[in-house]
């Protein structure tokens, strides 16, 4: 990921308008739950149009016989815009659950110009269910920051787009 | 059921008729209708009764319960089970896309009258001539076809299973039965020999009747295109009926051609 965003950050020099970057700091409350599960999170990016491209999924992508595809369906929002054509494990995009805290994400998506909205959905076992949105315009003039938060599954979203 | 027959002949068929159908609903009942991962299992609860999904009366009868995969290759109905209230059966979805669990069933009733009682008879259409008496007086004959399907979706939904054979009454939806979303209003339509279902009644009625006071049944009538669009009052899972009658029997004796599509669907929260 972070050297993803090392190319980007080369191919700024070049071409300014194509290298515009994405930077997301999901953080994952820390609960005090009697069993805790770390939770599934989707991170993507839709359009008006509706169309999504995904920037992040976080599952238990290791498991044995692949068997944490079997809860993908439970991002429900996620798997009906993004995730149910999606082919996983995807490079650069899947790896696995993230603990409690800060988690970052960097990007250099290719988008139209326009309205767009950042998603982050969490689903948690023997927990609940959340997404949180922020919208943003593209491609960005200046260096922005806007946040947003969760209220149980997921805490603070911050969203940084940058030119 | 006597007074009945008193009156007028074409009110007492219509009530006769009717009634077991307005009475009891059949209803399949899918543990989920929209999955992930490489493949997966269902488990889907069959039942007849008064409010759907509500197993107090009798079970379904499995032997005409047909699977079908996404590339239209036969499936098949696993672990099945009868009961008192509910059969049971699950299903392995193996590959991606929607597939088409159905049931239904195709029959002719009669009802007559032989020295001056009442006769009522069901069965297949090639049995009809043996079962009715020579000297049967008042014959009337029905012609009777229900289909009771669901569609359930490994990955992203397709609509290879939805194209109809254009014989009888069909669902044609224009919204995706496994993509329904509470806060998306779905279109659905209905197709009669594969012609769209023009004025036909629709009735939607939601799951856990029990826990409320009002059946909160949703009647709905298709337009010119045969279609409906239905704004979902919540998430949940909702039993879905069509029903319409026509004259154009293939049995010769029949006058009248009685048509039912059920479906249950699932919608989900935002």
């Amino acid at each position: 990921m972070r050297f993803a965003a090392t190319m980007a950050l080369a191919g700024f020099a070049a071409t300014p308008a194509a290298a515009a970057t994405i930077n997301v700091t999901v953080t994952i409350p820390t609960l005090k739950v009697a069993e805790y599960h770390r939770p599934y999170v989707a991170t993507w990016i839709e359009g008006a149009n509706g169309a999504a491209t995904s920037l992040a999924l976080w599952y238990d992508h290791d498991n044995r016989e692949n068997g944490g595809t079997k809860w993908l369906a439970d991002l429900r929002q996620w798997w009906r815009k993004a995730g149910r054509t999606l082919k996983v494990p995807a490079d650069g995009l899947t790896g696995a659950t993230r603990a409690p805290g800060p988690q970052k994400i960097a990007a250099a998506p290719k988008l139209a110009p326009g309205s767009y909205t950042l998603l982050v959905e969490a689903a948690r076992e023997n927990g609940g269910r959340e997404v949180v949105r922020v919208p943003f315009q593209w491609p960005p003039k200046s260096a922005q920051t806007t946040q947003a938060k969760g209220s149980s599954e997921l805490g603070a979203v911050a969203l940084t787009v940058a030119p | 059921m006597r007074k009945w027959l008193l009156a007028p002949a074409t009110l007492g068929l219509a009530l006769a008729l009717s009634t077991p159908a307005a009475a009891h609903r059949q209803w399949m009942l899918p543990s989920m209708t929209s999955l992930s991962g490489d493949d997966g299992w269902i488990t889907v609860d069959a039942g007849i009764s008064t409010d759907p999904f509500v197993a107090d009366h009798n079970a379904a009868r499995l032997d005409g319960i047909s699977v079908t995969a996404p590339d239209g290759s036969a499936g098949a109905i696993e672990n099945p089970s009868t009961g008192k209230l509910r059969s049971t059966f699950d299903v392995h979805l193996t590959k991606p896309g929607t597939w088409k669990i159905a049931g239904g069933m195709q029959a002719v009733f009669a009802s007559w009258t032989v020295d001056g009682q009442p006769k009522r008879w069901r069965g297949k259409p090639a049995e009809l001539a043996s079962a009715v008496p020579a000297n049967a007086a008042d014959l009337k004959v029905s012609e009777v076809q229900n289909r009771n399907e669901l569609f359930v979706t490994l990955g992203a939904p397709d609509t290879r299973l939805l194209t109809p054979s254009g014989k009888g009454l069909e669902f044609a939806p224009v919204t995706h039965p496994d993509d329904l979303v509470a806060s998306e209003p779905a279109t659905f339509g209905f197709l009669i020999d594969g012609k769209p279902a023009a004025g036909i009644e629709i009735t939607i009625v939601p799951g856990g009747r029990r826990y409320r006071d009002q059946p909160n049944e949703i009647a709905l009538k298709t337009d010119a295109k045969g279609q409906v669009v239905v704004k979902w009052p919540a998430p949940g899972v909702y039993w879905l009926q069509a029903t319409t009658s026509d004259d154009k029997t293939s049995v010769p004796q029949a006058r009248e051609r009685r048509l039912g599509y059920t479906t249950t669907v699932e919608v989900l929260a935002p």
